[in-house]
């Protein structure tokens, strides 16, 4: 029963493909995902349950708008600036996600950047990518500074149902804060980058992890993820 | 010969057998407080979920005090009832039983049984335990805030778990219970996600999925719906505070409450209802998942017998998991739905009898023809069988709807889930704790006062929730303060509700033996040794009881074979350790 029937599984996983590998890689030992470290496994799941989160929401937004009585508020009239006297619909929330966007190809050129090893330009996409989510925030700010002088309230608001203040504030808000996060996260590895941590495998100071470039990577799956969320967000609140 | 079904198994490479980094404590206070291996934070919860359980039990007896004797306890109002019965329900479903299988058996048997040397991220780990306190600290704090803790019933129903004629709906109570459960669901995100990454990925060599005790194939499975049926609680829980705090009307219709018109429109209660259980019928199992994988490790320990039909036991698990998410709305039959739903969810509802009932019978068929031994974790692993199977059996007259609309809201329904989620659970809890506390100790639990409180228990709980099946068919209604003069009752009800408090009482107080026993035996328990129970499973194999900091010593163990190779013909004992390369050990390695 022993070392003889063992098979290398090594050498057996390259020759497969499709369904038949990811078969093989689920009734070998170890691990279930070959290559792929614990931290990014860890992120995927997390990601998978944060979906279940803004899925909740979304569907919670769909459910309350779908059966209300009153009518829905228009989004491309309420979401409207008047730039130079042109009114313009939906104008700050396409600039808003045209800069969250961008800050997913700074991201995605970030983690380039960091398997090849590059501190500096690492660190510098990182910061830009941080600095982009952070006027996203920014711009959020003022949408909300915005409405809420025009009156409208968790509660209430001047042009309809008044679920269409509680929804945006929760929804934009549970999204602004995961972005905030994003940020947050951003800088401190931006640091660690910047520090060369990831260099000379520094130890973590709360985990005492020795440290790895893939931890851009790992933030990089968080935060496309974020910006993923938005389109949903700008397809159901905005554009519905 | 045993056949073991063999995966795709590399020999031994020297890099493959890398330790891993653990952070390794330098203090008192990192080493047992702030600890981050798995095993302290397993005993860390299960210790505050036991807790939480006896302030549970006793808020059962408070209420029990109420219904068999209506009146003679001028404390327990209505009110007071009220929050009894909520307090109860969310802290026995959420903070003891989902915490106490998930945070305390998963964290120590996890990457003991799939041979790790701790979860992949310790530090994450410790976290979720902090978490975990608080919001129990948050949740017990609504004892003491002004109005008492929320006595909206443990589902949470608005509009009325928001209003003031519900204790605590216009006090702290619900703002606190909503509070805690975020927390918790934030704690347990910390943890659940360590569980599913620490199978997934931190196997030891040669343990492959299909060779993992059964015990981490249930707490794997119900970590994973953990992760996706909570979010839907998590939403419900912030959308009802934003509710409560802010005013909105994301569960509120328009409403006059006490003869005045409030300032709500719009909003829907049964949106609630839908976000509750759809993380509410997963909940249920990812109650029962753990409890079916551990009683079939005891069983077949204990029975030394290998599990009958291994694999259908595995992909039974996971079509309940899997189905356990299309559901949910049977727990809505009375709510108002389209019926066509109730046509849909109650024909899913029974599907899940299927890989409910394959359990059951390898089970039994394990049992069969076994050596049976009546240790005290077997005779409480058999009481789960004949348990569950009551309580499931109920379950199937109330996932009709027909059948369901004239019990909802009886004491039938109370019967049913105490029996299936209720009692069941804990009896495996019990088995389990009887029979892992030799390896997290090293000492026995004392045996006669082990049997006592089985015995007691098990038939106690039948002596509380049988009776009460007759009362739901009679017409008693559930959640009652007290059910007064209703033509339909008869009075040999009233005796029976005083019965059945005498008996809660005498249960609840047996519990009382069991502590003492868990502190008693820690001191005067009989020396354990390495693997009392002659198990095959990893955990029992480690060189040192209780297993220190890392787990494996110097080497991490190599899985040869599955779990369940008991009463192997030619093997020198009657059963062979998942890390034993051949029926005939090397000499100087038999293990015991």
């Amino acid at each position: 029963m022993a070392e003889h029937t063992f098979s290398n599984f090594e050498t057996t996983h390259t020759h497969s493909s499709g369904l038949r590998s990811i078969a093989t890689d689920f009734s070998s030992d170890r691990s279930a995902f070959k290559n792929v470290s614990w931290g990014k496994a860890m992120m995927w799941i997390f990601l998978l349950s944060d979906t279940f989160v803004f899925s909740s929401f979304l569907i919670a937004y769909m459910t309350a708008r779908m059966s209300t009585t009153v009518p829905w508020p228009n989004a491309s009239e309420v979401f409207a600036l008047t730039i130079g006297g042109a009114t313009l619909p939906l104008i700050l929330i396409a600039i808003m996600t045209f800069v969250l966007i961008s800050s997913s190809g700074t991201m995605a050129m970030a983690v380039n950047c960091a398997y090849r090893r590059d501190r500096r330009k690492t660190a510098a996409l990182m910061l830009l990518t941080a600095l982009l989510g952070a006027t996203f925030v920014g711009m959020q700010a003022f949408e909300w500074t915005k409405l809420i002088h025009e009156g409208v309230r968790p509660w209430t608001n001047p042009w309809g149902a008044a679920q269409f203040g509680s929804t945006f504030f929760m929804i934009t808000g549970f999204h602004g804060t995961h972005v905030t996060f994003g940020v947050i996260f951003l800088l401190i590895i931006a640091r660690k980058v910047w520090r060369g941590d990831f260099d000379h495998e520094r130890k973590g100071f709360f985990t005492s992890r020795k440290g790895n470039y893939e931890a851009v990577e790992i933030m990089g799956l968080y935060w496309h993820f974020v910006d993923l969320v938005w389109v949903f967000i700008f397809a159901f609140f905005y554009l519905w | 010969m045993v056949d073991v079904p063999l995966g795709h198994i590399g020999p031994a490479h020297a890099a493959d057998v890398d330790d891993v980094e653990l952070y390794h404590p330098h203090s008192w206070v990192t080493k047992y407080v702030f600890s981050q291996d798995a095993k302290i934070i397993a005993i860390q919860y299960s210790a505050t979920a036991l807790t939480v359980g006896l302030i549970a039990l006793v808020l059962s007896w408070l209420m029990r005090l109420q219904l068999g004797f209506p009146g003679v306890f001028s404390f327990i109002d209505a009110n007071a009832y009220y929050q009894f019965i909520t307090m109860h329900g969310m802290m026995m479903v959420v903070y003891v039983l989902t915490a106490l299988f998930l945070g305390g058996f998963g964290n120590y048997l996890i990457p003991l049984m799939v041979g790790a040397r701790d979860m992949v991220f310790p530090y994450v780990n410790m976290v979720s335990f902090w978490v975990y306190l608080l919001a129990v600290l948050i949740l017990v704090a609504s004892f003491f805030a002004p109005g008492g803790p929320t006595g909206a019933g443990w589902t949470l129903y608005p509009p009325q778990a928001i209003l003031s004629g519900t204790p605590g709906g216009q006090d702290w109570g619900i703002i606190l219970m909503l509070v805690s459960l975020i927390v918790f669901i934030i704690g347990f995100t910390m943890g659940g996600l360590n569980y599913v990454v620490t199978v997934l990925q931190a196997r030891a060599r040669g343990m492959t999925l299909m060779r993992m005790p059964l015990t981490v194939w249930g707490i794997f499975t119900a970590s994973f719906m953990a992760l996706l049926a909570f979010p839907a609680l998590f939403v419900g829980s912030v959308m009802m505070l934003f509710d409560r705090t802010l005013g909105t009307s994301f569960f509120m219709p328009a409403i006059v409450e006490m003869g005045q018109t409030l300032d709500r429109s719009g909003g829907s209660p049964i949106l609630f209802q839908h976000l509750f259980w759809f993380f509410g019928h997963p909940e249920v199992y990812i109650v029962a998942l753990p409890a079916f994988g551990i009683v079939s490790d005891l069983i077949s320990t204990h029975a030394r017998r290998n599990i009958f039909g291994y694999r259908m036991m595995v992909w039974a698990l996971l079509a309940i998991g899997a189905l356990s998410f299309i559901v949910w709305a049977h727990h809505m039959y009375v709510s108002g739905m389209n019926p066509y739903f109730g046509f849909f969810f109650a024909t899913t509802t029974l599907i899940i009898a299927i890989p409910t009932a394959i359990k059951v019978y390898n089970w039994v068929l394990t049992l069969w023809r076994g050596d049976i031994h009546l240790t005290v974790p077997m005779l409480f692993a058999l009481a789960f069988i004949v348990t569950f199977v009551n309580g499931g059996l109920t379950g199937l007259f109330l996932g009709n709807v027909v059948v369901d609309v004239p019990l909802s809201d009886t004491m039938f329904v109370v019967a049913h889930f105490h029996m299936v989620m209720g009692v069941a659970p804990i009896l495996v809890i019990f088995g389990a704790i009887y029979h892992w506390y030799p390896k997290i100790t090293g000492r026995m639990l004392n045996d006669p006062l082990g049997k006592l409180h089985f015995w007691v228990t098990f038939l106690g709980a039948y002596a509380i929730f049988f009776p009460m099946h007759y009362l739901g068919l009679m017409g008693v209604p559930r959640r009652y303060h007290e059910i007064g003069e209703m033509a339909f009752v008869p009075a040999s009800a009233h005796t029976l509700n005083a019965f059945i408090t005498i008996v809660a009482l005498i249960v609840g107080a047996v519990q009382l033996i069991f502590v003492f026993n868990l502190f008693w035996s820690l001191r005067y328990g009989r020396p354990s040794g390495g693997n009392p129970w002659r198990a095959t499973t990893l955990e029992w194999q480690t060189p040192e009881t209780p297993p220190p900091h890392g787990n494996w010593g110097a080497k991490l163990p190599v899985v040869y074979r599955w779990a369940y190779d008991y009463s192997v013909p030619g093997a020198v004992e009657d059963f062979l350790p998942q890390n034993q390369p051949s029926a005939q050990p090397a000499s100087g390695t038999i293990h015991g």
